[in-house]
């Protein structure tokens, strides 16, 4: 008994220990202002007066927030349609390439090569492939004959259908590898014995691949939405929000309305309503996983 | 009908009679391989092809990829006008400390979570996993309280404080940690090595696979970064690649070419690093995906 009890303190210190660098930063840097943010979403404050106990009052400002509820349909529809789009074209794209292609490799990193690269850098040569009057697209489309092309990231109707094209082109690579990787997973005696029993290719993706992968399409869509709503550096450099509030989104609005206007508490109560979006949409998955996903 | 047979890491061709409805699949599946490929690398080469081009010739339709004289001067003014040199070395300052600090704080707290038994670690564990569902954005305010109240505003040390620990990083060394056999710790154990002996000299050696994971994936992370220094730093000696680019951006708003060539500058470094440990890099991302 006694013996049990000092192996029981020792592993303790051992546990801690090795844990001490680690859950240092994590109770300082990340666990602390989980917290903290949250209680500021309670209050006043601009940084530098008193800080005001507010009580609920961010939260019903939201309601009557217009550019607030602008950012939100955006990041919704942002959401609606790139994250299907994306996770489509990826699987097919991963699929192609696990069909035992020469050059699979390049293929994988011609893909994947968007992912990699700052977005940064991506937003500005996009801004120039863009550009209404002298860009290669606008180009490309009056030499197919449509006089009037769209001016893209200048126009209210266009800019954000901009933003989405480069946010699918910038994060295919990404879901890419990780079907590639799912697919890698699957028995490849699975598909020897459906084809005996004279299944087709049609059935075989149906009936093994999709199963087979589900864990991971799980995985994915949960990734895709909450990367969805939480583009930040796509707009800032492309649109800066505009025209208008066009493109204005979730995440610039958290950074405008904390780093620009400094309404610390306000910005605070945007980001837990980020939370709580991000928070169901998990739990649904999770609920209803149950009934598609397949882990063997 | 031909076959690409899969056996570990190469693929071998058996060359079988080919029936013409195989083929014509095979075909259609390159075009369309190609197709997206190509779709993606377009932009890369008209950065490329753009950054040694002169204003005039950048635009225009159809596009010349090869310019009819090379303006490497676009890349001289890069280095000569801006400090980007500078901000080079910051950027590199940045992600290296971030991704050292983060290898040794991950790895030894993913040790206590795998090997170590205590009674309140899979309640820790649980909240580490937790806090990865949080947005950055509902940490973003607090934490820049924080470094203010510290004093590490305008510093890189704000960014590397913050990059050091990373929930996803223990979670997934974690991962790996779990598949290593208890068996062989308990046989260290008898042989006399201490904890610390186990975890530096059997575990780690071991794990080398998601070390390198770890490194490239914080590294990229930490060099792409754009929020955080935008937050973070005021002045521009201490910008990073990411910022000095979007204030070349708006300083020189005219000049197209340099800024393709800081564009091209930029990422060069990240590329070259993926296509040294692409495999390395690729098992980081499923790692947590389909082992999960």
């Amino acid at each position: 008994m006694k013996d049990s009890s000092r192996a029981l303190r020792r592993n303790r210190i051992t546990g801690y220990t090795f844990l001490l660098p680690n859950i240092i930063g994590f109770l300082i840097f990340i666990c602390f202002p989980v917290g903290a943010s949250f209680l500021m979403s309670f209050t006043e404050w601009n940084g530098f007066g008193d800080i005001e106990f507010a009580g609920l009052s961010n939260y019903i400002r939201l309601w009557s927030d217009e550019t607030f509820r602008i950012s939100l349909l955006n990041s919704l529809i942002m959401t609606g349609v790139s994250v299907p789009v994306t996770l489509l074209l990826a699987i097919l794209a991963a699929v192609a390439l696990n069909k035992g292609l020469r050059g699979v490799k390049i293929f994988r990193t011609a893909i994947f090569l968007p992912h990699i690269t700052a977005t940064i850098a991506v937003a500005v040569v996009w801004q120039l492939l863009y550009n209404p009057t002298m860009g290669p697209i606008n180009g490309m489309l009056r030499s197919l004959g449509i006089d009037h092309p769209p001016t893209w990231l200048a126009s209210t109707q266009w800019a954000l259908i901009s933003v989405i094209i480069v946010s699918i082109w910038h994060s295919i690579g990404y879901y890419m590898v990780l079907y590639l990787a799912g697919l890698q997973g699957i028995p490849k005696d699975l598909y020897e014995a459906a084809e005996i029993d004279g299944a087709g290719k049609v059935s075989q993706f149906r009936n093994i691949t999709l199963p087979m992968l589900s864990p991971v399409i799980f995985f994915t869509i949960i990734m895709g939405i909450i990367n969805s709503f939480k583009v930040f550096d796509l707009v800032f450099v492309l649109t800066k929000g505009g025209p208008g509030r066009s493109t204005h989104m979730l995440v610039y609005d958290i950074y405008y309305t904390a780093f620009q206007r400094f309404e610390y508490g306000y910005a605070s109560a945007m980001a837990y309503v980020l939370f709580a979006i991000i928070l169901v949409i998990t739990l649904i998955q999770f609920r209803g996983q149950k009934r598609w996903v397949n882990y063997s | 009908m031909s076959t690409w047979t899969n056996t570990g890491k190469t693929t071998i061709f058996l060359p079988k009679r080919v029936p013409t409805g195989a083929l014509i699949r095979k075909m259609v599946l390159y075009a369309v391989v190609i197709v997206v490929s190509l779709s993606m690398i377009v932009p890369f080469l008209w950065m490329l092809s753009a950054s040694v081009k002169s204003e005039a010739e950048i635009f225009g339709f159809p596009i010349q990829w090869i310019p009819s004289e090379f303006f490497w001067s676009n890349y001289k003014k890069v280095w000569t006008e801006l400090p980007f040199f500078t901000y080079y070395l910051n950027t590199i300052k940045i992600a290296v400390f971030t991704t050292l600090l983060q290898i040794v704080t991950c790895s030894t707290a993913a040790y206590a979570f795998a090997k170590v038994k205590f009674p309140e670690r899979d309640k820790l564990f649980f909240l580490y996993v937790a806090t990865m569902m949080v947005p950055y954005q509902v940490m973003m305010i607090p934490q820049f309280m924080l470094m203010k109240t510290l004093g590490l505003m305008d510093s890189h040390w704000a960014l590397i404080l913050l990059g050091a620990f990373s929930p996803f990083g223990v979670f997934l060394f974690r991962q790996f940690f779990m598949s290593i056999p208890e068996e062989l710790s308990e046989a260290a154990r008898i042989d006399g090595l201490s904890e610390f002996g186990i975890y530096s000299r059997i575990i780690l050696p071991l794990i080398r696979p998601a070390i390198a994971s770890l490194t490239i994936f914080t590294f990229m992370h930490a060099w792409n970064d754009f929020l955080g220094p935008l937050i973070y730093l005021n002045s521009d000696r201490l910008f990073t690649l990411q910022l000095g680019m979007q204030h070349f951006q708006s300083e020189h708003a005219t000049e197209y070419g340099p800024l393709m060539a800081a564009a091209v500058c930029a990422i060069v470094p990240t590329i070259i690093i993926y296509f040294m440990a692409q495999d390395h890099f690729v098992e980081g991302i499923s790692a947590g995906a389909v082992k999960g």
